[in-house]
């Protein structure tokens, strides 16, 4: 059975200053779902909060909460609390008075806001810091601390707008883990974002990658990860080859004047693509061993692994490998079908636009 | 070493601005005619006549900083928020009256509210009784809060359009409503610019001589207006002098009170 959205968009158009930020977007969250909204700066992803927030109105369409309208309900009346990108924490009152705010608003005990108080900094690794003022404290303390003011009001909907930007990669960790944990604890619904693409496959139940005002694609982070729909969201999401190819017949494709065997149907005979292969995915070996041969052009240590630059069939190829292979030397590539990824071409912008928004 | 030489003009000004003077003042007030030492100027104050005036001014300027405060505030709330108000416009509009000379304004007002003044011609045209208010109270706090109010206007708007809007998106967001984004978030946040536009409507509200003399019509005698004649017509300078230190008491301890109401307030806010 299929549950109800708790929240749903419906046809939002935004522009600012005659500019299209938002074009006929569509989203739906379902109750307890960590939904993560990916893309690159200035696609609209902050713009889509501020809209469910309630501080902006949509030129067109309609915000729903719990099949309700809410599209001109006052930010006060939502039952939404948002983590701001600026931290937007309130420069007259320490740090305790800050968590506290919602809490005395809704006149709750001071019993309860003092425990609660406590409980969230503990949460946000900042134990003991109540009577200190905001701006003694470190950006990303600020930050954690934004975490916390929102969290305590255990809202249905939290909307978190790159909450761990400022973070440290250990203690953003950390706080991933403990921002899921919280989230399964207290059954708060999460609409999370992030250009972290790291950070979106890991934490969310699903990703949304967003371009110039349109979802690019939506889906379970496999999905999204393994089975990109289109050239944009393959080349945002984890570094990839994308590669102009001819699908020759079902289950071949030629890419680089050789053919790959691969497992995509459906896509008719002589017919241009893209295609997709992760540098994780092609199998490097001597000269002659592969479909391609070539030679290794550039070679950097990543951590775990190398990343290699290949030289063939008049393509460069990004290949990652834990074995080394130096610069200069002749090695042959191939990569097996299940990880050759096809891709229709868009035919124009507008149409692709239109095609991947449904 | 640098740093000591460019701040010697300013040591300069300093020292014959306002220590020089300062200490000129002090003298006479301390001595009489003859430059012997004596406290009689400045008991002066607590003469009859003298202290009436001194309550009536201190009486005044606070009514005329009460109503200016409630007037700059919710107009630079307003100016904020308005599109106009980002581009300076309005403000410009409601500072103009700032750069016109003060006397001149202030005549303008005695000839507006005369007997036979504009106002009156214009109620009687339309049936309405005349209004009597030239040379009463009044008359003068009306002449400074149109004198003074630009003064408060000016660093009321400007601390609060230094709010982050964020901060107030923010107090929403956690389900405030907005008297309590006010009263929790906006007014604690622009209490300097409040502090500093009493402080520029206060002071010389409760010092002015000028403003009371033209629409006072020598019937309202403020503190400035005794000064302002020991200093002229009285010629008496060492009186002038102590009362004046007196005053300049006032002033601080009037400052003192507002910083520490700003302090509690700050205190209170939750
Ligand atoms: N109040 C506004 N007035 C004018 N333009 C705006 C306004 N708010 C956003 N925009 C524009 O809308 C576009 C989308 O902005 P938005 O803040 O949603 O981006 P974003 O996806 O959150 O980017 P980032 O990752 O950098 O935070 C940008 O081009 C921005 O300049
Ligand atoms: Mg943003």
């Amino acid at each position: 059975m299929r549950q109800m959205a708790l929240i749903e968009l419906v046809d939002i158009s935004k522009s600012f200053d005659g500019e299209l930020v938002l074009d006929e977007f569509n989203l739906k969250i379902k109750e307890n779902e960590f939904i993560t909204l990916l893309g690159p700066s200035g696609c609209g992803k902050t713009t889509t909060l501020r809209i469910l927030g309630g501080f902006e109105t949509p030129d067109t369409g309609r915000v729903m909460f719990q099949g309700e309208d809410i599209t001109d309900l006052a930010p006060n009346k939502r039952q939404i609390n948002t983590v701001f990108q600026k931290y937007a924490l309130f420069p007259n009152m320490n740090i305790a008075e800050n968590i506290a705010f919602g809490l005395k608003i809704s006149g709750k005990s001071k019993e309860y806001i003092k425990d609660k108080v406590k409980y969230a900094l503990k949460l946000v690794n900042l134990s003991g810091y109540e009577k200190r003022s905001v701006d003694s404290l470190s950006g990303g303390q600020q930050q954690r601390i934004a975490i916390a003011r929102a969290i305590v009001n255990e809202p249905r909907v939290l909307l978190l707008d790159e909450p761990l930007g400022a973070l440290d990669l250990k203690l953003r960790q950390e706080m991933q883990y403990e921002l899921i944990r919280l989230k399964n604890e207290l059954g708060i619904t999460f609409l999370y974002v992030t250009h972290d693409q790291e950070e979106a496959l890991t934490m969310s139940d699903k990703v949304v990658v967003m371009n110039q005002g349109y979802i690019q694609q939506m889906g379970t982070p496999e999905e999204i990860y393994n089975e990109p729909e289109n050239a944009f969201v393959a080349d945002f999401i984890g570094d990839s080859n994308i590669i102009d190819g001819v699908m020759m017949e079902d289950r071949i494709v030629k890419i680089c004047g050789c053919v790959f065997p691969c497992i995509d149907e459906g896509f008719g005979k002589k017919k241009p693509v893209d295609v997709v292969i992760r540098p994780e995915d092609i199998i490097i070996g001597k000269p002659g061993e592969g479909i391609l041969d070539g030679v290794v052009t550039s070679n950097v240590f990543i951590g775990v692994h190398y990343e290699m630059c290949i030289e063939a069939g008049g393509f460069e190829w990004l290949a990652q490998n834990t074995v080394s292979y130096p610069v200069g030397q002749k090695v042959s590539i191939r990569v097996t079908p299940e990880n050759i990824q096809i891709m229709n071409k868009p035919q124009s912008e507008d149409e692709e636009a239109l095609a991947l928004d449904e | 070493m640098s740093k000591k030489i460019f701040s010697g003009p300013f040591l300069a000004f300093m020292l014959c601005g306002t220590i020089i003077p300062l200490g000129v003042i002090a003298y006479y007030g301390i001595t009489d005619r003859s430059g012997a030492f004596t406290f009689e100027n400045i008991k002066a104050i607590t003469t009859g006549e003298h202290w009436e005036a001194l309550m009536l001014a201190l009486m005044l300027a606070l009514i005329s900083t009460v109503i200016c405060l409630l007037i700059a505030f919710p107009l630079g709330l307003i100016l904020k928020d308005s599109k106009l108000g980002k581009k300076g416009f309005m403000v410009f509009i409601f500072i103009l009256p700032m750069w016109m000379n003060f006397l001149l304004r202030t005549m303008a007002w005695q000839v507006l509210l005369e007997k036979n003044g504009i106002i009156n011609q214009v109620l009687g045209f339309i049936g309405l009784p005349s209004l009597h208010i030239i040379n009463t109270p009044a008359a003068v706090v009306l002449g400074m809060v149109y004198d003074y109010l630009p003064f408060m206007i000016l660093p009321i708007y400007n601390a609060l359009i230094k709010i982050d809007k964020n901060v107030i998106e923010a107090a929403y967001d956690l389900g405030a409503g907005f008297r309590q984004v006010l009263q929790k978030v906006i007014i604690p946040l622009s209490v300097p610019g409040i502090v500093s536009g009493i402080t520029m409507g206060f002071v010389p509200s409760l010092t002015t001589f000028a403003v009371s003399n033209i629409l006072g019509g020598g019937k309202v005698n403020l503190i400035g207006n005794i000064i302002e004649h020991e200093f002229t017509t009285g010629s008496n300078w060492n009186l002038g002098a102590g009362l004046s230190l007196v005053m300049m008491i006032f002033i601080v301890i009037s400052m003192a009170l507002i910083e520490k109401f700003d302090r509690n307030g700050e205190g209170n806010i939750i």
